[in-house]
């Protein structure tokens, strides 16, 4: 009962004392006042104001303001805007948000600029950083920016017979008789290994071949082993190999080692895991008109593009480039993620980086594919 | 009396061992598994018989001066057995071991479950040999091993067992299909099956020809070098060199073909590979 009493007289002063000294409610911090986000519902007038509005109205999904903003929506449908800058058919982009961006105007003459914008999206496979230059043009006393659309072409109703193969696994379960045969795991063979130094990181890459006639999970693990024969630090090649091979299909790996240097390391023990799996041969992508060449930000790149030959859409798309020198030694491999999807039988541009310390040695290379595709119900 | 010690003690060590030895039992060197026997026992009275062995234990009653019966599943798991009977104020004991009885089954092991023809010492067979009780039969037996595929005479190794375990190696057919792999010893037959199949391609040859859309590139059946075709699904890589650049497709065989169509205006050399096995060039011009 006393404490009751004690609890009620204690929320009473609490009040008292609420009323006698108010606090003032801080700004979000982050969030500058005034502002929803950074760039939404900002100046429009100067073009890199117009471009970092447009990209704040993005980065907020707040589609219609970002698209009130074009001077060409009558060019451009709300919808393929919306397409453009949110994806679809299930591609990375629907899966990224507009993490941040850096604006530079290039050029700037009377009612027209060319602004560049450096993207940071975040996606689901990590950090995705896209540049485009976009035209600002004057109207009625704001800048409003001429949106560079994409326009994917319509492939006409068809019907693409697929027969490609397809294997299904049935093994034996734990409770079957012991001695009795189960399927072997597929044999696959590491057929070239490189150790290169690339700043801070020491970068084992090579290639990897399904010698089998069956489907093949496969995962190479390096460990490193220092000058007494001791484990440094053991790694897999996790996203930067094509790890469904079919038979006698020859993938790339790079396994990263940050922090370790060439001098450290006396030798690296490999183990290439197969396991067997269902695969299917379809769908088949074609990587066209690939060759070197500068990017806008003035850095060597391999660029190309990718068909995908199938009927149905590829939802995301990773590429994967093998650089070799003049002996045909694998000297370095790449890897991008092509944010938009891959539709039926239509090209669909890439591009992956070329290292500064590789482009004078590159004297071929050979582009795979990796794909995921969205299971239907 | 120094000299007379060490003569009094000796002669009590001997008498002692003498005495001991008159209390074992008779009992037999080794014993078939699940097979019984007696033993003989002297005196007269009640006594308990002791058995233990590998994987058994059992104490009874049992009449001195007369024969003990050990039954047939008291004695199927090989191994030492200690037989001790205790009764009148003696104790007799004694020792034997069980051997594995008459082979009655093989467990049989096969690697890989799939080879590519012409291997050489490609194919292992293991096989372990037990008795009707699963004991391991450590004395020589002989295995036959028969890996026999469709239309070719099999191919038969006779091996002697070593201590229970009988093992060959084998060459795999010239042929790809399923291979049947037989262990088989006294009527007693296990049967594995080896997938036996094509090996690398062999003299891969591909002809290319422009239509409307492209270059239509299409491989010669392709085989391996003992004329078996190569399994479908097997990847063929077409890659196109031309002024546009590099252009690569990786397409699985069906029906021992591989094709693509390479949407390429310009002229291109066009190689193909598979796995590591590189194929011709062949050279197309530009569209007109």
């Amino acid at each position: 009962m006393k404490l009751a009493v004690l609890l009620v007289l204690a929320t009473i002063a609490f009040l008292i004392l609420g009323f006698a000294f108010p606090v003032h409610q801080a700004a979000t911090p982050g969030i500058v006042s005034g502002e929803a986000l950074p760039g939404v519902g900002g100046s429009t007038n100067t073009p890199e104001a117009a471009v970092r509005s447009l990209l704040g109205d993005v980065q907020a999904h707040d589609w219609s303001r970002a698209y009130s903003m074009l001077a060409n929506a009558n060019d451009v449908p709300e919808e393929a805007f919306i397409h453009d800058v949110n994806g679809n058919y299930g591609s990375l982009r629907t899966f990224s948000s507009l993490e941040g961006s850096r604006t530079r105007v290039l050029n700037e003459s009377g009612d027209q600029a060319l602004v560049r914008a450096d993207m940071h999206w975040s996606t689901a496979v990590g950090p995705i950083y896209d540049v485009k230059e976009l035209k600002a043009v004057q109207q009625g006393g704001a800048w409003k920016i001429v949106w560079p659309l994409e326009k994917q072409p319509t492939v006409p109703p068809q019907v693409v017979p697929v027969n490609y193969l397809r294997w299904d696994v049935i093994s034996r379960g734990p409770q079957d008789d012991w001695g009795t045969q189960n399927v072997d795991s597929p044999q696959v063979r590491i057929v070239s290994m490189n150790a290169v130094q690339h700043g801070s990181t020491l970068v084992i890459v090579g290639e990897v071949v399904n010698e089998d006639t069956v489907p093949a999970f496969v995962d190479i693990n390096a460990i490193l082993l220092g000058k007494n024969g001791q484990d440094l630090d053991q790694e897999s090649s996790f996203d930067k190999i094509q790890h469904t091979l079919l038979p006698k299909q020859v993938s790339p790996y790079r396994i990263d080692f940050p922090g370790y240097n060439l001098s450290q390391v006396k030798n690296v023990r490999m183990d290439a895991k197969a396991m067997l799996v269902p695969a299917s041969a379809d769908p088949v992508i074609a990587v066209l008109d690939q060759h070197e060449q500068t990017n806008v930000l003035g850095r060597k790149v391999l660029s190309g593009n990718l068909l995908n030959e199938s009927g149905r859409v590829v939802n995301i798309a990773q590429v994967l480039a093998t650089y070799y020198d003049s002996n045909g030694k694998v000297i370095w491999v790449s890897d991008g993620y092509v944010d938009r999807a891959l539709l039926p039988q239509t090209p669909e541009p890439f591009a992956v980086d070329m290292p500064d310390n590789t482009v004078g040695k590159v004297q071929s290379y050979r582009v795979t594919v990796n794909h995921y595709i969205r299971e239907q119900s | 009396m120094c000299r007379i010690l060490p003569a009094v003690c000796l002669a009590v060590c001997l008498t002692a061992t003498v005495s001991l030895a008159a209390q074992d039992l008779q009992l037999p060197a080794t014993v078939a598994a699940g097979s019984g026997f007696a033993i003989p026992t002297s005196g007269s009275g009640s006594a308990t018989l002791y058995l233990v062995g590998p994987s058994y234990a059992a104490k009874r009653q049992v009449q001195l001066g007369e024969k003990i019966l050990v039954q047939p599943q008291e004695v199927r798991s090989a191994g030492r057995y200690l037989a001790i009977v205790r009764g009148g104020g003696t104790s007799q004991s004694g020792s034997f071991y069980v051997v594995a009885a008459k082979s009655a089954s093989l467990s049989f092991l096969a690697h890989p479950s799939r080879i590519p023809v012409a291997q050489r010492d490609g194919v292992i067979g293991v096989a372990f040999v037990f008795d009707k009780w699963h004991n391991l039969v450590r004395r020589p037996e002989t295995v036959d091993f028969r890996l026999a595929a469709k239309d070719a005479p099999p191919v038969i190794q006779s091996v002697r067992s070593r201590d229970g375990v009988a093992w060959a190696l084998m060459n795999s057919g010239h042929k790809a299909g399923n291979a049947k792999f037989v262990a088989a010893l006294d009527g007693i037959e296990e049967t594995r099956v080896i997938q036996q199949v094509a090996a690398d391609p062999c003299h891969l040859q591909i002809r290319a020809e422009r239509n409307a859309k492209g270059v239509l590139v299409e491989t010669a059946p392709v085989r391996d070098c003992s004329g078996n075709p190569v399994s479908d699904g097997t990847v063929v890589t077409f890659t196109a060199n031309g002024p546009q650049g590099l252009s690569t497709v990786d397409v699985p065989i069906k029906k021992d073909v591989a094709q693509a169509e390479l949407k390429i205006p310009g002229p291109a050399t066009i190689s193909v590979a598979s796995g590591v096995v590189m194929g011709n060039e062949v050279r197309v011009g530009g569209q007109p």
